[in-house]
């Protein structure tokens, strides 16, 4: 780095912030096509929110790692009492709610507890003595702390988000080095039960199961979302119908085009090329968090860092797969892509601590 | 508490930290893989679905709606239009897209100005359609009004304004039953046909009379327009317009002017006049009164006006010239006499008219209670004594005159073009041992020679016994123009014998005849022609001893058929006429079917003339044939609004009960039903 830049500032990672830039940019174009030509009312919005968190994420990124791991159990704890409330009021309310009203943005405990399941599994991980990873001592709190907020949001009810939670504990315990069995084991035993327990779903949950395997089968009810989203991929073709000329966006053929099924959006006039400029930008993401995580030597920095990347890389994967129809249709944004802020500011926490991970490793006399 | 047999292996921190790379590896693998099946999922449906998706996204965006053809011109033999389009605004309502059906009709009622009954039949309609087919709130309106939906439509969603065209028929009532009317298909037509033109706004199809039998060659082929809709069908803007194909335009053998002029002449008589073109069998008129005005029908009629029109005891609904059957009456006394000439009885032979003649154990009596003293043929006829045709027939037998009968036309079935006809009934011996398993009898005979009894008759037929005792040809009734038409053939009869019956039909009514009033008012040119009156009743004992009754004494029902058929000029035969005036009972002389048939006869000579007496009639009638309708129709509503509509909407079938002959009352049985011998509707 020239030694005219301070060096806080080359200090950066920038490598890091420009491809960022570069996805929440792109997000931005698709989303100011997608209000029919018009930065108003989401592509401003999502671009200020887009700088703010990133702001926030370099705060965060200044931050000990050792501030992390010493907040990941209690901060858990208060996610956790956050979502019992939520519960709480919902049931007040008379109906299920998500989100407590912060006046700028409707704030969901849920979308907090990606994160923090990562962080207090990882926490709990660390702190285990290494000689106890093969006994029942090294399951059974896991189990308890994904538990608890699965259950909470599977009852909101948010089967994507509950999924997302379960999944990056999960990943940390498979990090941790449980037992490859256990794994496979549980897979297969999951495997033989879907078709038990499809057989005990009600008639309509069935129907929803067999519509998301032949979305055609009905194309303007529960199958309505896939069908126009597969058309709006799959009329772009390769180079797409160009910037701002997508039918199935603009005329409202596509629903949640701005939210849920934005990379739709952007495929029917980006085509195939903007596709997989989109994926690999994302690969190369995963790729930071991975290696962040490979380059460090402290457990907590570890696990935390590739399970925070793999949070990440269940919102992309799970979008994504749902819009090409490859996944049931659950309420997963796609980072940086869909208009929303707390997706945003999840997925943006991740990135901070993973810089923060990342910084400190780089720092001398880091913690071993 | 341990697990598994591993327990025993030794988890080192530096083996935990192998385990660590290894699976941060395995997890970064799998990222890549899903990366990749994203990547391949997504160039298959980009790619080798592209063309699928391609399609199904167009078909999205561009709607394709049907520019529903315009229909076909009809004219007449000079080619004034019987039947055209005009152009028009339209606002419909797509049932499907309806949301709240009685606010939105609410509020068309009151933009549009809809009358309740209007908004009744809309109600109706709308129950009775299939959900995509559209439904018509109101036609004919202007741009104002048009304007105002349209501004509205947020509002209203459902209701569909249009530009189109509707049918226009310059003619009105007067061509009601000849060309019939249009209307939206049913949800049944669509049903069978599928075709997606019917359940186009503004498409109409043939519903009655030649709209309905020519519909293939009237119907054009639909032209499209591709627009660009929203998902909520709302419209971007326009891609591409294919202009549509009118239908072919049909010519018909009708004279424009004179079919008008004979509806408007019935006056307020229900009857019907036919006129034939001597030379050629081109029908020139059909005329059918009272009728409905098509202009209405095409539009959607409404619940007053049908039950006006179906309760009415002039029929109007009924194409009479095809479809009224009416006892001939002594209009038949010239084709029987012709039969005797054919069958070799000499017109000089006479017979003696004493007023009553016993048959069997009954007294047949003529018309005239004095007699006619001695009568021959010429006298016969001119004079319609009964009493030389009671005697002549049965010294001639039945089967001369139901042979002949046959020849001139009655009985035939022609091919014009309408779904059904009645053709009427020509009795001889082994019809009626057919029908009613009973032997003829003589006064069978002495009923037909006179018109009455089993025989019945239609007015198109009446027109056609007309030509062709006129011309000597079997001429066929035509209705479709055609400039060389093959010359009809010869009827095989003697013109000697022809000419007799010329002298004494004109005899009838240029000599002191019965039809004094069928006289042309025309200089120069003389009418032939042969009166009849069918009686409909039976006249009792109790009448005869104390007099017949007078028909204008009687109710309208009962009252009898009056019947003319003659041609002009007598002596080189151009024009054929039959009217029919049903329980007319010769109570007015101006509307009774002689000089009825006169005036429509002098039209052809001296149009202007003959338009001035009828305007002068017309005075006292209450004005031409719409001003009446719709004097009628405010009638009825200001009747309907005091009082229920009556519910004894009796079928009028009395309009062809042909009753027992003139004296005959105590001698045969002829069911009165028997009219519906010859009516085989298809």
């Amino acid at each position: 780095m020239s030694s005219l830049v301070p060096a806080p500032i080359a200090s950066l990672p920038w490598r890091l912030l420009i491809l960022l830039t570069c996805i929440a940019s792109f997000g931005t174009v698709v989303l100011y096509s997608a209000a029919g030509g018009s930065l108003t009312p989401w592509a401003i919005n999502q671009g200020a929110r887009f700088c703010i968190f990133l702001a926030m994420a370099l705060t965060l990124s200044r931050l000990p790692v050792s501030l992390f791991s010493k907040i990941a159990l209690p901060g858990y704890a208060c996610v956790l009492i956050a979502l019992v409330l939520v519960e709480l009021i919902g049931g007040v309310a008379g109906g299920s709610q998500r989100w407590i009203n912060l006046g700028f943005m409707q704030l969901q405990p849920s979308e907090f507890m990606k994160p923090m399941i990562v962080l207090a599994v990882a926490q709990f991980y660390a702190r285990l003595p290494v000689g106890e990873l093969r006994r029942w001592a090294a399951i059974w709190p896991a189990l308890t702390l994904i538990g608890f907020p699965a259950v909470l949001v599977l009852i909101q009810p948010d089967l994507g988000t509950s999924t997302m939670i379960v999944a990056g504990g999960v990943t940390v315990m498979f990090l941790a080095g449980l037992p490859l069995r256990l794994f496979i084991g549980s897979g297969l035993a999951v495997a033989a039960a879907i078709p038990v327990a499809f057989s005990f779903l009600h008639d309509y949950q069935q129907k929803r199961v067999l519509i998301f395997l032949d979305p055609e089968s009905d194309p303007l009810g529960a199958g309505y979302h896939i069908s126009q989203s597969k058309i709006a991929i799959g009329s772009g073709g390769i180079f797409g119908k160009g910037f701002l000329n997508g039918t199935q966006s603009h005329l409202d053929y596509l629903p949640e085009g701005h939210t849920d099924f934005v990379f739709a959006t952007m495929a029917e006039e980006w085509g195939l090329v903007g596709g997989i400029a989109l994926i690999v930008a994302f690969g190369l993401l995963f790729r930071w968090g991975i290696r962040v995580a490979l380059r460090t030597q402290d457990k907590f920095s570890r696990l935390a860092a590739a399970g925070l990347t793999t949070t990440i890389f269940f919102y992309v994967a799970i979008n994504t797969l749902m819009v090409m129809g490859l996944a049931p249709v659950v309420g997963i944004p796609l980072p940086f892509m869909s208009y929303g802020g707390s997706s945003m500011l999840t997925v943006m926490l991740c990135i901070g601590i993973i810089m923060a991970i990342d910084r400190d490793k780089k720092s001398p006399g880091s913690w071993t | 508490m341990k697990f598994g047999k591993s327990s025993g292996k030794i988890v080192t921190q530096a083996s935990q930290s192998f385990s660590f790379t290894r699976r941060a590896m395995v997890l970064g693998g799998i990222q890549g893989g899903v990366g990749l099946l994203l990547a391949g999922r997504m160039a298959w449906i980009s790619v080798a679905e592209n063309e699928k998706y391609q399609l199904l996204s167009e078909s999205n965006r561009v709607n394709l709606t049907l520019i529903p053809p315009r229909r076909g011109w009809i004219v007449d033999r000079h080619g004034r239009p019987l039947a055209n389009n005009r152009t028009d605004f339209r606002v419909d309502i797509i049932p499907d897209r309806l949301r709240d059906k009685d606010a939105t009709i609410a509020s068309l009622a009151r933009i549009l100005a809809i009358q309740p009954d209007e908004v009744e039949r809309i109600h109706e309609d709308l129950e009775k359609a299939a959900g995509f087919q559209p439904v018509e709130v109101a036609a004919n309106l202007d741009y104002e009004q048009y304007a105002a939906v349209s501004v509205r439509l947020p509002d209203l969603p459902g209701v569909a304004p249009a530009q189109g065209f509707s049918r226009h028929y310059p003619a009105g009532a007067a061509v009601g039953h000849l060309i019939g009317y249009v209307g939206t298909a049913s949800a049944k037509d669509y049903e069978t046909r599928r075709d997606p033109l019917l359940i186009t706004p503004g498409f109409k199809i043939g519903k009655d009379g030649l709209e309905s039998s020519l519909e293939r060659e009237l119907t054009g082929k639909p032209g499209a327009k591709r627009v660009e809709v929203t998902a909520r069908g709302k419209i971007v803007r326009e891609l591409t317009t294919r202009p549509d194909t009118p239908g072919k335009t049909i010519r018909m053998t009708i004279d424009a002017g004179l079919q008008e002029y004979a509806g408007r002449r019935l006056g307020t008589q229900s009857g019907s006049v036919v006129v034939i073109d001597c030379h050629s069998g081109d029908l020139l008129a059909m005329a059918s009164m009272p009728s409905y005005d098509p202009n209405s029908f095409s539009d959607g009629i409404s619940h007053a006006e049908w039950d006006m029109l179906s309760q009415d005891d002039h029929v109007p609904l009924r194409n009479k010239t095809l479809k009224g059957l009416y006892p001939p009456g002594s209009t038949v006394k010239p084709m029987a006499a012709l039969a005797f000439l054919e069958a070799g009885l000499r017109p000089e032979e006479t017979v003696n008219c004493s007023g009553a003649i016993r048959v069997g154990n009954a007294l047949f009596h003529c018309w005239s209670r004095r007699g006619h003293g001695a009568v021959n043929m010429h006298r016969g006829i001119a004079q319609s004594c009964d009493i030389y045709f009671y005697v002549m027939a049965q010294r001639m037998g039945m089967q001369v005159i139901a042979d002949m009968a046959r020849r001139l036309g009655m009985g035939q079935k022609f091919p014009l073009p309408y779904p059904s006809q009645s053709y009427g009934t020509v009795p001889d011996p082994a019809w009626k041992l057919r029908k009613y398993q009973q032997d003829w009898q003589i006064y069978d005979t002495v009923n037909a020679t006179i018109g009455q009894g089993y025989m019945l008759i239609n007015p198109t037929q009446l027109a056609v016994m007309a030509s062709r005792i006129a011309s000597g040809k079997e001429l066929m009734p035509q209705l479709m123009y055609k400039a060389n038409r093959q010359p009809p053939k010869a009827l095989g009869v003697s013109q000697e014998h022809l000419s007799v019956i010329h002298n004494a039909m004109s005899a009838v009514v240029n000599g002191g005849g019965t039809g004094g009033a069928a006289r042309l008012p025309v200089p120069d040119v003389l009418m032939a022609g042969k009166t009849g009156t069918a009686q409909v009743r039976r006249i009792t004992m109790a009448e005869r001893a104390g007099g017949v009754r007078g028909n204008a004494s009687l109710p309208f029902k009962l009252r009898d058929h009056a019947l003319f058929q003659g041609f002009a000029p007598y002596d080189n035969p151009r024009y054929a006429v039959g009217t029919i005036i049903e329980h007319g009972g010769h109570v007015s002389r101006i509307q009774d079917a002689p000089m009825i048939s006169a005036d429509v006869i002098s039209y052809l000579f001296d149009p202007a003339k003959a338009v001035e007496r009828l305007e002068k009639y017309e005075k006292d009638w209450g004005g031409p044939p719409a001003t009446r309708l719709a004097a009628q129709m405010a009638e009825y509503r200001r009747a309907k609004g005091l009082a229920a509509v009556p519910g004894d909407a009796a079928p009028p079938t009395d309009a062809n009960a042909a009753n027992v002959a003139n004296a005959a009352e105590d001698a045969a049985q002829p069911p009165s039903n028997a009219a519906h011998d010859g009516d085989v509707p298809e």
